[in-house]
């Protein structure tokens, strides 16, 4: 096991090296002056220039600079934004959070519901209600993400008007930050009128949610069928039957844990997948997220956010991985390596 | 499973009955879209460059400061466009129109913020150091955010004004280099705004000048909270203001570039106010009960001019003859679909000068025909016509409206070839007097008639490239000067009936359309004026 969790955080540490690698490169790659696009301090203020230009040692040769550079990364000094002026750690962690906090949430949901669909399906399996199912999660995974986002917005924002179509929450609510997950921060605030700033954030949480689940939610509803279908055909289950044991408890004894432990990785592996998709999700949505902000950066031809951005965006899917890897690992100590499931 | 959920179950709409179970207790307050009366949204179209409307004179900048944050010694009243007093309570002027004495308002209180505490009201103090920032090189603050000042330099008045004393705390006299009465027009424009003193001086003091510009403190009706580009900008209700009190707590703007976007927000509920609806969407507005959409004719004219320095177009016969050929009413259909009003002179009914009882040529080309013929123009004579190749408020489609012109002159047997050139060598050229006629326009910056009539057709005009008829007449100039020097309004308008009286009988220009100004809001907001003299102001508006 120990050796387990040493080869993969010797992964982790190789592959984070070559992004940080990269994002150095950026610098460089980027039209402009390379001590600019790190630090997004322009030229034309003296002073601070030529302090950052001895703190990166821009004088050295490649290698200082890098070392340099990657020193600043762990200080958390990843520069300063083009357009808004800002420190970039600050923005990064602001829109970052409101990212995960949107992908939590869709998580959560595909997985309370594509799971129970899914033994749904997999139980009734070639009989009608699988039909339906399997059908609806052709089209739920079928469908693009943004236009999906579009129709719900037509539809319950603009038709129904039910509920908004853009932010986190009313701007009128100012809600100070605290761990960045706003449902969270509006429980800690004092502010007068929390419990309708939770149902206000509550009500901008939800189409965005939805656009973003929906994908996930068939995948997650497909594997689980194909997985269940196979655990209910296999023999132990049948000598359960054998035994006399009703449905019922052939299920919640064998079946549950056998169906779904295998492919526990497979469906974690989803939140990655989910958070690409709530990036795209989060423009329409003119939801505050990484995706969006890193959209505006582009935009702008702000160099410093698209590095540091791009950075912060590999870096946390690469962790998530790793750490799901491992917990995998410690969840199960039999696999020896991920099984493929088909979807 | 409360209430609003029950009846969306026997529709048999199935997601939001599973929305409602997943949600259970909070569905009822789940499908309330009105956001709280306590504060209003307004979706923007930009990001502000700063908060001081003296430096920018564009209308983001100028929505987002001049009548939220600051108050001016004199306003526009939005309506009737006359000036009326803010900071200063009465004003007198001498009699040679060189010296303006303003009396100030007491017990004014500015704005008290986080980041600065006021210990004293208005005073003298502040009105020098607001006037002094952009007139004098010297000011402590003058060079602070780049020391330009476009539109006070623009229309001269660091150059107008030769002092500036303080008489008393409360008193305030302001001496010029000449008389104008345009002066105190000039000064109820957005770019006129007070700044605090004190406050500048605390800044010079702790060495961030740089702050007054982005952490503004004011007079206005609302103060600023916070800002966050290309996001949001949050105003706090200003509770010691002098003017008439209001119940809405916080104003924000949410800073949304896409138009389409805005009105989605404001069909939903998210904005209660957006800026610039585009044409093709005023019939969505329309259509939506709980919309509302408020129109007035901009300050801007739209005109045919003709070219009078060149023959026949000296004629005023021919080119009467000329107006009478076209039906302005067909024009305005097709080119502003309905987004404007006719023109009778140059100047906007929104203007206190506009003269009601002003006869407008009617169309009538037979009559044209025949005077044409009479002032020898043959059949099949050839002229041009100048098409701005660009959209703007006064004339979003110059090309058609030229194509149509030459159709209507084709009625009159005269053959009319349209020429356009890129906006740039169109303008260089223009000056330069290439043209036979051109369709061109003019928008005004504040609600004096005198932004109108001497700009357009004044002979020192001409030079400038403003005066796009090339026309020049002693007598007319006469009456616009004659009218500056008068402070009564009566007075002026009477030279101005006479200047139009003169237009009327010369026509080296025909007043085609004023635009229309819009504005879209929801139906529960109350105050709301469109303020046809700059920017967006929010002093008034209350939620129901």
């Amino acid at each position: 096991m120990g050796n387990f969790v040493l080869r993969q955080f010797n992964l982790l540490v190789l592959t984070l090296f070559v992004l940080s690698l990269f994002s150095f490169s950026l610098a460089y790659l980027f039209p402009g002056d390379p001590l600019t696009n790190l630090t997004g301090i322009a030229g034309s203020e003296q002073a601070d220039y030529q302090l950052l230009n001895d703190a990166f040692h821009m004088q050295g040769n490649v290698l200082q600079q890098y070392f340099y550079y990657l020193g600043a990364l762990f200080k958390g000094d990843w520069g300063i934004s083009f357009s808004s002026g800002l420190p970039l750690t600050n923005e990064i962690s602001r829109t970052l959070a409101a990212s995960i906090e949107l992908s939590t949430y869709a998580f959560i949901f595909s997985f309370s519901l594509g799971i129970p669909l899914g033994f749904i399906a997999g139980l009734r399996h070639y009989k009608i209600t699988d039909n339906v199912l399997l059908s609806v999660s052709v089209i739920g995974y079928s469908i693009p993400v943004f236009w999906l986002a579009l129709i719900v917005i037509l539809l319950f924002s603009l038709q129904l008007g039910w509920f908004p179509l853009s932010g986190r929450i009313s701007l009128l609510f100012d809600v100070p930050l605290k761990t960045g997950f706003i449902l969270f921060d509006i429980l800690l605030s004092d502010l007068p009128d929390k419990q309708e700033a939770f149902y206000d954030a509550l009500r901008h949480l939800i189409l965005p949610t939805l656009s973003i689940a929906i994908v996930t939610t068939a995948i997650v509803l497909r594997i689980t069928r194909r997985s269940v279908i196979e655990t209910m055909n296999s023999e132990f289950i049948q000598a359960a039957y054998a035994r006399g044991l009703t449905s019922r408890q052939v299920l919640q004894h064998h079946g549950i844990a056998n169906a779904l432990i295998p492919i526990l990785p497979v469906l974690t592996m989803q939140f990655t997948t989910l958070l690409t998709n709530a990036m795209i999700v989060e423009i329409i949505f003119s939801w505050p997220g990484i995706g969006n902000w890193l959209i505006q950066a582009i935009y702008q031809r702000d160099y410093p956010a698209i590095r540091a951005g791009m950075l912060a965006v590999s870096s946390l899917v690469v962790i998530l991985n790793m750490s799901i890897n491992i917990a995998i690992r410690l969840i199960d100590p039999t696999r020896g390596r991920l099984e493929h499931a088909t979807i | 499973m409360n209430s609003l959920c029950v009846p969306l179950l026997t529709r048999k709409n199935y997601l939001p009955y599973f929305l409602c179970v997943l949600l259970l207790g909070g569905c009822g307050d789940f499908v309330q879209v009105e956001n709280d009366t306590k504060g209003i949204i307004y979706c923007s179209e930009g990001s502000p460059t700063g908060f001081n409307p003296q430096l920018d004179s564009s209308g983001t900048t100028v929505d987002a400061s001049s009548h939220q944050i600051y108050d001016r010694l004199i306003d526009f009243d939005p309506v009737s466009g006359e000036l009326v007093s803010a900071l200063a309570t009465s004003w007198m002027v001498s009699d040679d129109g060189l010296r303006y004495t303003f009396q100030l308002r007491k017990n004014v209180n500015f704005h008290s913020t986080p980041y600065f505490t006021p210990t004293r009201t208005l005073d003298a103090d502040d009105i020098l150091f607001s006037f002094d920032r952009w007139r004098l090189a010297e000011h402590p603050f003058h060079m602070v955010s780049g020391g330009d000042y476009p539109y006070i330099n623009s229309i001269g008045l660091d150059q107008l004004i030769s002092n500036i004393t303080r008489l008393n705390g409360y008193r305030v006299e302001i001496q010029l280099e000449r008389p104008e009465s345009s002066f105190l027009a000039n000064l109820a424009t957005d770019s006129a705004i007070i700044l605090s003193a004190e406050y500048g001086g605390k800044l010079k003091q702790s060495k961030t000048k740089d702050l007054i510009d982005s952490q503004p403190i004011g007079t206005g009706p609302y103060k600023f909270v916070s800002y966050r580009q290309d996001r949001f900008i949050r105003f706090l209700r200003h509770d010691g203001y002098w003017g008439e009190e209001n119940k809405t707590e916080q104003l924000i703007f949410d800073i949304t570039p896409s138009s389409s976007l805005r009105l989605a927000k404001l069909i939903t509920g998210e904005c209660d106010v957006m800026a610039f609806p585009a044409h093709i969407e005023l019939d969505i507005i329309r259509q939506r009960k709980e919309l509302s959409l408020d129109e007035k004719p901009g300050l801007n004219v739209g005109f045919w001019a003709f070219n009078t320095s060149k023959a026949p177009f000296d004629n005023p016969q021919v080119r009467k003859a000329l107006a009478m050929a076209i039906d302005r009413d067909a024009l305005l259909e097709a080119i502003y679909f309905g987004s404007a009003v006719p023109a009778v002179s140059i100047l906007p009914p929104t203007s206190w000068a506009f003269q009601g009882d002003l006869k407008n040529i009617s169309y009538n080309p037979i009559a044209a025909k025949k005077i044409l013929l009479e002032n020898g123009i043959e059949p099949g004579f050839v002229m041009n016509i100048w098409a701005m190749p660009v959209e703007r408020a006064y004339n979003p489609n110059a090309m058609k409206m030229a194509a149509l012109i030459q159709a209507y002159l084709q009625d009159v047997d005269i053959r009319a070839n349209i020429v356009s050139y890129e906006w740039g060598t169109f303008r260089g050229r223009l000056k330069q007097g290439g043209h036979d006629s051109v369709l061109i326009g003019w928008s005004a910056d504040n609600g004096d008639p005198d932004n109108f009539y001497r700009p357009l057709l004044s002979c020192p005009a001409i030079k400038y490239g403003t005066n796009r008829a090339m026309w020049c007449s002693p007598e007319y100039d006469s009456y616009i000067n004659q009218a500056l020097q008068f402070t009564d309004q009566e007075e002026r308008a009477y030279f101005y009936a006479k200047a139009n009286e003169l237009l009327m009988a010369e026509m080296p220009l025909v007043p085609i359309a004023h635009a229309i100004h819009y504005q879209a809001y929801r139906a529960n907001l109350t105050g709301l004026v469109i303020n046809p003299f700059g920017g967006i102001r929010f002093a008034p508006v209350e939620k129901n």
